[in-house]
């Protein structure tokens, strides 16, 4: 793997590692963070480039997904507090 | 081109259950998740898109409060704003401080700072006040547009959409002003990890009232913090005769 692409496959794991960190429900946090490993685990042994890039294309709209949830709870939250 | 003064505050998490301290002096702020006030990341939200269009210079990110106030200016710098100011009022100050107090501070920094324009959130989730915007803009003798929905920049000033009750309300106002985020203005961006490594960073400035000139002894006493009470239990009813029984005994009908 190229060094290229390997610093973009760890900036994401951190990325949704940290994601998790807020993830509701009971133990939410350490069931995401262990989902997101497994998920990378599945796939260490991937060395076609054009596949590796396709799973982090994957893992940001996974990522991107979580932040639009997380935006939404707290909208709906605030909204029920102050405008229904 | 120019410079915003964005107020954040730290508020105990919008997802934490609050409770009341058993003496009722307050609420359990010990080992409680803090983060920023939402209102106020909408706010921070609003000038960091008005530096992507241009309109904006440089962002401010002020907060008054005790030292752990830096976290959220660490929160703002990371979405995007350019150095933070943190005014340190502690302890007991800081239980009493009041929007009054708030606003003075904000409108001698804006002053300091020589900004254009104060963006902060309508209110904060903890005590909601929903004072400081106007209180600045009163300080200042700037105009105000306040439950912001929708900014825009014009030649002479501001075109802004307000919510008011049952529908929005479109004003112009001049620059400067003070502005106040509403829920619906944007959504506010999550600050990424190497954000948040450069965020540590940006300068930050830390200055006291005193400094500024203001004065902050509580001039109010908090006499008691109530939860409020608790939901009555119902009953359930055989038929519709005594249902109309119960009501009328309860004087409803």
């Amino acid at each position: 793997m190229s060094a290229e692409i390997r610093s973009k496959v760890i900036g994401l794991y951190k990325h949704l590692q940290y994601l998790g960190r807020e993830y509701p429900g009971p133990n939410g946090p350490q069931k995401f963070r262990q989902q997101i490993r497994d998920a990378f685990l599945k796939h260490k042994d991937e060395t076609d480039p054009k596949k590796i890039m396709a799973l982090v294309a994957h893992g940001r709209y996974v990522a991107k997904e979580v932040e639009a949830l997380y935006s939404l709870k707290k909208y709906r939250a605030l909204k029920q507090r102050y405008y229904d | 081109m120019s410079r915003v003064l964005v107020g954040v505050k730290r508020v105990v998490d919008y997802a934490v259950k609050v409770r009341v301290k058993p003496d009722k002096t307050g609420v359990v702020t010990e080992g409680v998740k803090h983060s920023m006030n939402p209102f106020d990341e909408i706010a921070v939200e609003e000038a960091i898109k008005l530096k992507e269009k241009k309109i904006a210079s440089e962002i401010i990110a002020v907060s008054v409060g005790p030292t752990q106030s830096q976290e959220v200016i660490r929160t703002a710098l990371a979405m995007g704003a350019d150095r933070g100011v943190h005014v340190e009022v502690s302890g007991k100050d800081y239980d009493l401080l009041q929007p009054i107090h708030v606003s003075k501070i904000l409108a001698k920094l804006a002053l300091d700072e020589k900004a254009d324009l104060i963006i902060v959130g309508k209110q904060a989730i903890d005590d909601d006040s929903n004072q400081t915007a106007q209180m600045t803009a009163a300080v200042l003798d700037w105009p105000q547009g306040t439950f912001c929905n929708k900014v825009e920049k014009t030649d002479a000033g501001l075109n802004i959409t307000r919510e008011i009750d049952g529908g929005l309300e479109t004003i112009k106002t001049k620059i400067p002003a003070v502005l106040s985020a509403d829920l619906r203005l944007n959504t506010p961006r999550y600050a990424t990890l190497p954000n948040i490594m450069k965020a540590k960073k940006k300068p930050l400035k830390k200055v006291t009232p005193k400094d500024l000139g203001v004065d902050t002894t509580p001039r109010i006493e908090v006499v008691s913090v109530e939860e409020p009470p608790v939901r009555q239990a119902g009953a359930l009813v055989p038929d519709v005769d005594a249902l109309v029984g119960k009501l009328k005994e309860g004087g409803h009908i």
